[in-house]
């Protein structure tokens, strides 16, 4: 098998506090091969931008990784030194957040910034750099990028903001872009469009991407993989359409109840009652236990690792050799669970 | 951005208009000025006829306007003591005032600014602790005991610096300057640093929270994902989004500058106008204290009016007119 894009293996997020340490991401593997989508979905807290973080190097201190490792292309980088990262930031590694209103530096043109970033990591001339600027101001779909190559960020809309941050995300053809929920803060309306355009660009420049976001539509239409988090942990990882189609967590499950268009957030349609524990109080063994309709004794005593079922994996007990029902039996119990057995789960 | 400045501007001599009614006030009703004016001895008549010649009989309104007049072309009066022109008087002192004051601005931003950014960067640091901690001191200890203590040590133990006066100074065409010889520049160490500390700590302290502020938006983090050096993050990023916060703050500190003057100056009986308006208090010298608050007034509106001006120069969401040709796109 070829050296993936990105391996993470084991990764531990830690935050020391005064109560004691916090683990928020919680011994989690995955990988990403070159020019592939990965969605990570999951309930607010889950994780997810912490593992964005801590895959960039940018975890905010306190917060640190406690274990595991982070590899790019085979070479590990999460023990490199600040100014080593540093240039594989944006380089090979690109980044876009939530609120393209606020990513943008104010004070600067957008040409400026981005000729910035394109000077920090070629050795391309002041006039090189802008003709390139202007060159990706159109890619993105920027209107009249020459005047607006030397315009600032206020003189933006919302939408033509977050092109210009995958303008700078984008602008040294880096390997790996995390998009940590790139479309959230935005109009409804224009979502679909920067959602579209990331897809496309990031298909012909063949750069992976790792998207964040609480939009199962968003995941069906753009993710070819895609991992699911709860509570610091990977619930289930699989291709896209086994997951959708043929989720075989319970959480996926009542996560997958029902797919909207583009533009809804999971959350808002959340369907299991209940909600997912605290970083403080996380359950022994499974952390899904006290919302699961399926659970059985070991879930209560015993934390479950990633199993292998068909094409995904999934931590479930249920799936387990020795203390499971048998992965046919178990699939059509979680298939055949409805919102009305979680509520009852629930009320247990 | 004209259109600003003249707004500005209509404020700024709104502000002045209203600063020479108080000074008017205080010229016609603290004391009579006619008895300030004449001895004892002068006898009635004498006093009605000064009266009418000074004016004073006629309608409040004709007697502003004619202040007013008169001051907008730096016609202040007479002085009651010396029976000099004011302006004269004034504009004698206003280069060591103005000098001293340029001083202790510059110092304060020199040293502040670098301190405030250390500070912010290095928030744990065992020197940025230290820092702190001497700021408290020097936000605490009253302004003439900071002179006291420093006459003490390098003009009293040392004998390094001089206590008092100017030292010697050069006369360019009637500004009489520091500036051009050592003995001058050593005369102005002790009353500028005393005069400035207080604003270099104010100035550190505000560059310090303003850093830790911007250090934590979101441009600064997307900044460090797309890998700029942090010299570029911490300079050319964060350091210019404080701005204009320490322009302001700097701004109205040197107007306080040129006000509190008056207390070092008279530390160390340094020459300038606060020291001459204390006089002036002292002898109920109206026309010397009312100039001199309508000219601090002055100054004030003036450097307003110039970081009114700065923030457009920093911070381009100000400008306002080009913003609304585009504001969507
Ligand atoms: N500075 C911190 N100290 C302690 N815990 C923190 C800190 N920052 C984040 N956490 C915790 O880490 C956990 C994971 O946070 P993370 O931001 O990764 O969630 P997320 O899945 O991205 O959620 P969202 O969908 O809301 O963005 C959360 O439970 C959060 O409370
Ligand atoms: S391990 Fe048990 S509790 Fe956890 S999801 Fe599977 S069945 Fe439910
Ligand atoms: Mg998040």
């Amino acid at each position: 098998m070829a050296t993936p894009l990105l391996e993470v293996r084991n990764l531990v997020v830690q935050f020391p506090t005064r109560r004691g340490t916090l683990t928020a991401v919680d011994d989690i593997s995955f990988h990403i091969d070159e020019g592939e989508v990965l969605g990570v979905v999951g309930e607010s807290g889950a994780g997810k931008s912490m593992t964005g973080a801590a895959v960039i190097g940018l975890l905010e201190p306190p917060g640190r990784i406690a274990g595991g490792q982070v590899l790019l292309q085979g070479r590990r980088i999460d023990n490199l030194p600040y100014e080593q990262m540093r240039r594989i930031r944006g380089k090979e590694i690109g980044a876009i957040f939530q609120d393209p209103l606020t990513s943008l530096n104010p004070l600067y043109s957008v040409g400026r910034q981005l000729v910035e970033t394109i000077q920090t990591h070629t050795d391309m001339s002041p006039t090189q750099a802008r003709a390139r600027t202007i060159e990706l101001l159109t890619e993105v779909g920027i209107p009249a990028p020459e005047r607006r190559v030397d315009q600032y960020p206020h003189q933006f809309s919302g939408g033509m903001r977050q092109r210009v941050v995958i303008a700078l995300a984008l602008c040294v053809n880096p390997r790996l872009i995390i998009a940590d929920e790139p479309t959230t803060a935005l109009d409804v309306s224009i979502q679909a469009q920067i959602i579209a355009l990331l897809k496309r660009l990031c298909r012909e420049h063949g750069t992976a991407v790792m998207l964040v976001t609480h939009d199962m539509g968003v995941i069906a239409e753009t993710a070819d993989r895609v991992a699911v988090m709860y509570a610091g942990r990977i619930a289930e990882i699989g291709p896209v359409r086994e997951v959708i189609k043929n989720a075989k967590h319970p959480y996926t499950h009542g996560l997958m109840g029902s797919i909207p268009a583009v533009g809804h957030d999971a959350e808002r349609l959340e369907q299991i009652p209940g909600s997912m524990p605290r970083l403080t109080d996380i359950p022994q063994g499974c952390a899904f236990n006290p919302r699961c309709p399926h659970v059985f004794d070991r879930c209560r005593q015993d934390r479950p690792d990633l199993i292998p079922v068909e094409d995904s994996r999934v931590s479930c007990w249920l799936y387990d050799r020795a203390s499971g029902p048998g992965i046919e039996v178990a699939k059509a119990r979680v298939a055949s669970t409805h919102a009305d057995d979680l509520q009852e789960a629930a009320d247990v | 951005m004209v259109a600003f400045v003249i707004r500005r501007l209509i404020q700024s001599l709104l502000v002045m208009f209203f600063v020479a009614l108080v000074a008017f006030t205080m010229f016609r009703f603290v004391g009579d000025p006619v008895h300030q004016m004449v001895g004892i001895e002068t006898s009635m008549e004498e006093r009605e006829a000064l009266r009418e010649r000074l004016g004073l009989r006629d309608p409040l309104i004709v007697q502003f306007a004619r202040f007013v007049g008169n001051a907008a072309i730096g016609d202040f009066g007479l002085s009651y003591q010396h029976k000099r022109p004011v302006a004269e008087m004034l504009l004698e002192r206003l280069p060591a005032t103005l000098e001293l004051s340029l001083v202790s601005a510059v110092f304060a931003l020199a040293v502040g600014l670098p301190m405030g950014v250390y500070t912010g960067l290095h928030r744990h640091g065992v020197l940025s602790k230290f820092f702190l901690t001497i700021s408290l001191i020097g936000i605490s200890l009253p302004t003439f005991l900071i002179g006291i203590l420093l006459i003490y040590l390098f003009s009293v133990q040392l004998g390094v610096l001089p206590s008092f006066g100017r030292g010697s100074v050069v006369d360019l065409g009637g500004w009489r300057t520091n500036f051009l010889t050592v003995d001058g520049w050593k005369a102005l160490i002790m009353p500028s640093i005393t005069l400035g500390l207080f604003q270099l700590t104010l100035i550190m302290r505000l560059v310090r929270s303003e850093m830790l502020e911007v250090l934590r938006t979101d441009y600064i983090k997307f900044a460090r994902a797309r890998g700029l050096a942090d010299r570029a993050i911490n300079f050319g990023h964060a350091l210019k989004n404080t701005m204009v916060p320490v322009i302001t703050i700097t701004g109205l500190q040197l107007g306080s500058i040129i006000a509190f003057a008056i207390i070092t100056e008279t530390v160390f009986q340094w020459p300038g106008m606060g020291q001459m308006f204390l006089l002036a208090v002292q002898n109920v010298d109206i026309p010397i204290m009312a100039s001199y608050l309508i000219l601090i007034a002055f100054f004030f509106v003036v450097i307003n009016l110039i970081v009114d001006i700065l923030y457009y120069v920093v911070d381009p969401r100000l400008r306002v007119d080009t913003a609304t040709a585009n504001g969507h796109g």
